[in-house]
């Protein structure tokens, strides 16, 4: 898919030359791979469908299969520098869960996900459809997605959960968007990290 | 799809030492030989061996057949021309362990110092030790580095201890449906198995080779305890159910149902063939293994040492040695900066599927091996 390319370098940007990373849903590991090529990272990921890990391992990455909606409970705390989840958040049951895990293993984490509210999907309801897009491109019926939630919906869950937002990038196709963000992009791309003890 | 071909017929061949061999025990054996079999060639960087490490009942004969008896390497649908442990790339060696009763020196052999049958006074004999041994018989042909070890189960065990004792000669580890030492449960049944062979009458203190006599009832009856541990519940449950010899329960003592026959046939079978005195040692081998003991039980404190590269497979319904176990291998690895992948595959077997050719299992291994740089 094309529009992973502009995904892939705005998490490139965020790391750091030889870091540890973890791949949270990495799929058939092209994120990780990219990842070593660029930025020399030592790389892991986390994926349950056979398929994929049977790809992983033929790409050469390193992969872990388990169930990550069980949690990450054999990794130890802090030890990875990002631990990233690219456009998988929507598809997990545990969401908060998993988001405190990342936190929890990781020194900052990065998070992608396809904007509910993206224009051209609220479009798609007021016709009377659920939208399908570059970025939801299944049915209803057969989608993966089980959380569907917006830019604004994300906000107000890391403002709850006392998750510090470091950085946040927004983009139509491979367009940056600065103005009306929950409007008019479809993608969102996170770097976040555990919000500082309060002092007052 | 590659065509997937046989070894063909395989002959072993043995090694002798007279260097004596230190062991993890503080028991020396003197002199030893080691019965092993290759398949394909080394090259002529001699970087594509592969050594295939085995496990309780496992020998040196891997793949292929031999001659006279047509019997079948134990691990042949993985080994051999276009198999995922591909022969035509891989020299690959099976060696038949120290303690072992295939021709390798153990209790069955001939103690040198006494003319007489080493039996119980055969030293223990530790993965470690087997390593040692194994790395000697490399020398011996002239293997600087591994580019893979491979085992399973207790072969597994001795795949993960080479990156440890010989950290620089290990490119590639594959351990398959193992775990960094054994828990009390698993313990439990190797005690119980060694406790039928030794409270056998015709054990003898280990020494009934001078009597003429085999304790085949304990080494049976060891057998069947085992054997029920590397099936699942499951796949005892399809295969046999509350399947009746006789149409309906006949109150007597022999075989009734389906599973008992099958039990006492298959603990009969191994008595017909494997010595006692090595099930002994091997399950005490099994027992002591535990690479963290001496730092304090932290494993990733002990795999600083490793350089290898690591694949570690479980299987979904083996409790013998489940997947909980492998993965404590898998994070410790992870967590020494190590490269690792892990997979629980999903097949009904049990503790035993690692011998079978199921397609998400060889697929796994085969990518992982093509991968593998000689």
């Amino acid at each position: 898919m094309s529009f992973q390319r502009y995904d892939y370098d705005v998490i490139a940007n965020w790391i750091e030359p030889g870091e540890r990373i973890l791949d949270l849903g990495c799929g058939d590991g092209s994120l990780l791979r990219y990842l070593a090529e660029v930025r020399q990272v030592r790389g892991y990921g986390v994926e349950k469908d056979p398929e994929r890990v049977l790809a992983c391992a033929r790409n050469g990455i390193n992969v872990i299969q388990i169930d990550m909606e069980e949690g990450l409970a054999g990794f130890d705390d802090g030890f990875f520098d990002h631990v990233i989840m690219s456009l998988s958040l929507q598809a997990m049951h545990n969401t908060q869960g998993i988001l405190k895990e990342m936190l929890r293993v990781g020194r900052e984490a990065v998070v992608s996900f396809p904007n509910f509210a993206y224009w051209r999907h609220r479009q798609a309801i007021l016709n009377g459809h659920m939208p399908i897009s570059k970025n939801l491109p299944h049915q209803w019926y057969n989608t993966p997605n089980i959380r569907f939630f917006t830019i604004a919906d994300f906000d107000d869950l890391c403002a709850q959960e006392g998750i510090a937002i470091h950085e946040r990038l927004a983009f139509d196709e491979d367009k940056v968007i600065t103005d009306e963000p929950n409007f008019l992009a479809s993608v969102a791309l996170y770097r976040l990290g555990r919000s500082e003890p309060s002092t007052g | 799809m590659k065509e997937q071909q046989s070894v063909g017929i395989v002959v072993p061949q043995t090694a002798h030492f007279s260097d004596p061999l230190p062991l993890k025990s503080g028991g020396v054996l003197p002199q030893y030989d080691l019965v092993y079999e290759t398949y394909g060639t080394l090259n002529a960087a001699r970087s594509n061996a592969v050594l295939v490490c085995h496990a309780l009942s496992g020998s040196h004969h891997v793949a292929g057949k031999h001659a006279d008896s047509g019997a079948e390497g134990w691990w042949d649908n993985l080994v051999g021309p276009g198999k995922p442990l591909d022969t035509r790339r891989f020299f690959v060696i099976g060696v038949n362990n120290l303690g072992g009763c295939y021709g390798s020196s153990g209790p069955n052999c001939i103690n040198p110092a006494t003319g007489k049958p080493w039996g119980a006074d055969f030293p223990f004999v530790t993965v470690e030790d087997w390593v040692d041994a194994q790395a000697r018989l490399a020398d011996r042909l002239g293997i600087e580095r591994f580019a893979a070890v491979v085992g399973g189960s207790l072969g597994g065990m001795q795949a993960l201890s080479w990156t440890l004792q010989y950290p620089d000669r290990v490119a590639h580890a594959l351990v398959i449906a193992s775990a960094p030492k054994l828990t009390a449960q698993n313990i439990a049944f190797n005690e119980v198995a060694r406790q039928a062979i030794l409270k056998d009458p015709e054990f003898h203190g280990g020494h009934y080779y001078e009597h003429g006599v085999v304790p085949t009832r304990g080494l049976a009856l060891a057998r069947m305890i085992g054997h029920i541990t590397y099936l699942s519940d499951d796949a005892m449950g399809q295969k046999f159910g509350r399947a009746l010899r006789h149409d309906k329960p006949v109150f007597s003592y022999d075989v009734e149902f389906e599973i008992e026959s099958y039990l006492r046939y298959q603990g009969d079978k191994f008595a017909g063939f494997f010595d006692a005195n090595t099930y002994l040692l091997t399950t005490k081998a099994l027992d002591y293994y535990d690479p963290a003991f001496d730092y304090n039980g932290d494993l990733v404190a002990a795999l600083g040492r490793a350089k290898a590269d690591y694949l570690v497979v479980s299987f979904s319904t083996d409790w013998r040695f489940a997947p909980s176990r492998s993965r404590e291998i898998v994070y410790a690895l992870m967590h020494s900066d190590r490269r690792v992948s892990y997979t629980e595959i999903d097949c009904p077997a049990g503790h035993d599927s690692f011998l079978l050719d199921d397609p998400q299992y060889h697929g796994i291994l085969r990518a992982y091996i093509d991968n593998i740089q000689v």
